[in-house]
């Protein structure tokens, strides 16, 4: 055994209480950690679903302001887009899910109607601006879902990390540590106890020898 | 956050921009500084995201910001996807759901 302890009651005592406490954290962090996974389960599938999603429609997104670049000069787009008409806030409420703090978004746009996107005349810019403006606006509720679900992923996997290696240190170490160490002591006091009696044994026979004195008369 | 091309489309939703290009890494780590004490999420295009790894990661406990991978115009390096794997990877121990994507 790594550690020495003292073979003493009180040790005893103490390192029963700590098994106790030691198994039952075991059990408590083995079902978070199950409970945890299976969550991150779901939700790291629907991850990867947005994800693959949102990837290909931005693609697509940017392929249209390609487009829409090449059928005007950098000066009319770019005047185009200065003065954005649409602000979008963001609200974060952190929410607990087994002791992660994840958070949820809620945002607020700055005009009434969030389809209210171009912030220019139409007299001068191309459709195909319209066309890339509006596609990005489509993706746009599915990339704040994204970052929602993608930043709970993080945090969850980071979580589960901890948590997995908290178990597996009970486990494998402290817990196992724990009862050797009672086991140790259990027979250290035993073995006291035994040679204390014995002893005791050695010192009745020997007074009994002095006040008798039976191996004389036999 | 990223190159000028790929990003200015999303000032029209509403969206605050930083261009980057040109920055130097310390401007882009000051920059991300900055913005992540009054952001909720950065989007960032995969080619510069790429570049700052480093500095990404301490944010990558944190609750805000989320900084999330977006496709750019050019220069894609797949690291959203990797990302979204490396998380399988942290928890589970390997990756066991998305080995063949």
């Amino acid at each position: 055994m790594a550690t020495q302890v003292n073979p003493t009651r009180m040790e005893l005592t103490r390192l029963k209480k700590k098994l106790a406490t030691a198994l039952k954290g075991h059990q408590l962090l083995k079902n978070k950690r199950d409970e945890l996974m299976r969550q991150f389960m779901d939700l790291v599938k629907e991850n990867m679903d947005l994800r693959v999603k949102v990837e290909k429609e931005i693609k697509e997104a940017n392929l249209d302001f390609v487009l829409a670049k090449a059928g005007m000069s950098e000066q009319v787009l770019k005047s185009a887009l200065m003065a954005p008409k649409q602000e979008v806030s963001l609200e974060i409420t952190p929410k607990n899910v087994m002791s992660v703090d994840i958070p949820t978004y809620q945002i607020k746009t700055r005009t009434q109607d969030p389809s209210d996107i171009y912030s220019y005349g139409f007299a001068f810019t191309s459709s195909d601006l319209d066309d890339a403006v509006t596609s990005l606006a489509d993706v746009f509720p599915d990339m704040l879902k994204l970052a929602e679900v993608e930043k709970s992923c993080q945090l969850m996997a980071s979580e589960i990390e901890k948590t997995r290696r908290r178990v597996n240190a009970l486990e494998h170490v402290i817990i196992p540590e724990t009862q050797e160490g009672i086991r140790y002591i259990t027979m250290k006091l035993d073995e006291n106890e035994r040679s204390t009696q014995v002893r005791l044994m050695k010192v009745k026979d020997m007074m009994l020898e002095d006040a008798h004195h039976y191996s004389e008369r036999s | 956050m990223g190159d000028y091309d790929s990003i200015y489309g999303f000032a029209a939703v509403g969206l605050t921009i930083f261009p980057t290009d040109g920055l130097s890494d310390e401007e882009i780590a000051r920059l991300i500084r900055q913005t992540s004490e009054g952001c909720g999420i950065i989007y960032m295009t995969e080619s510069l995201m790429e570049r700052m790894k480093n500095e990404l990661q301490k944010y990558q406990d944190k609750i805000s910001p989320a900084i999330i991978a977006i496709p750019g115009v050019s220069k894609n390096t797949g690291i959203g996807i990797r990302n979204v794997k490396k998380s399988v990877e942290q928890a589970v121990g390997s990756d066991i759901l998305f080995e063949n994507k």
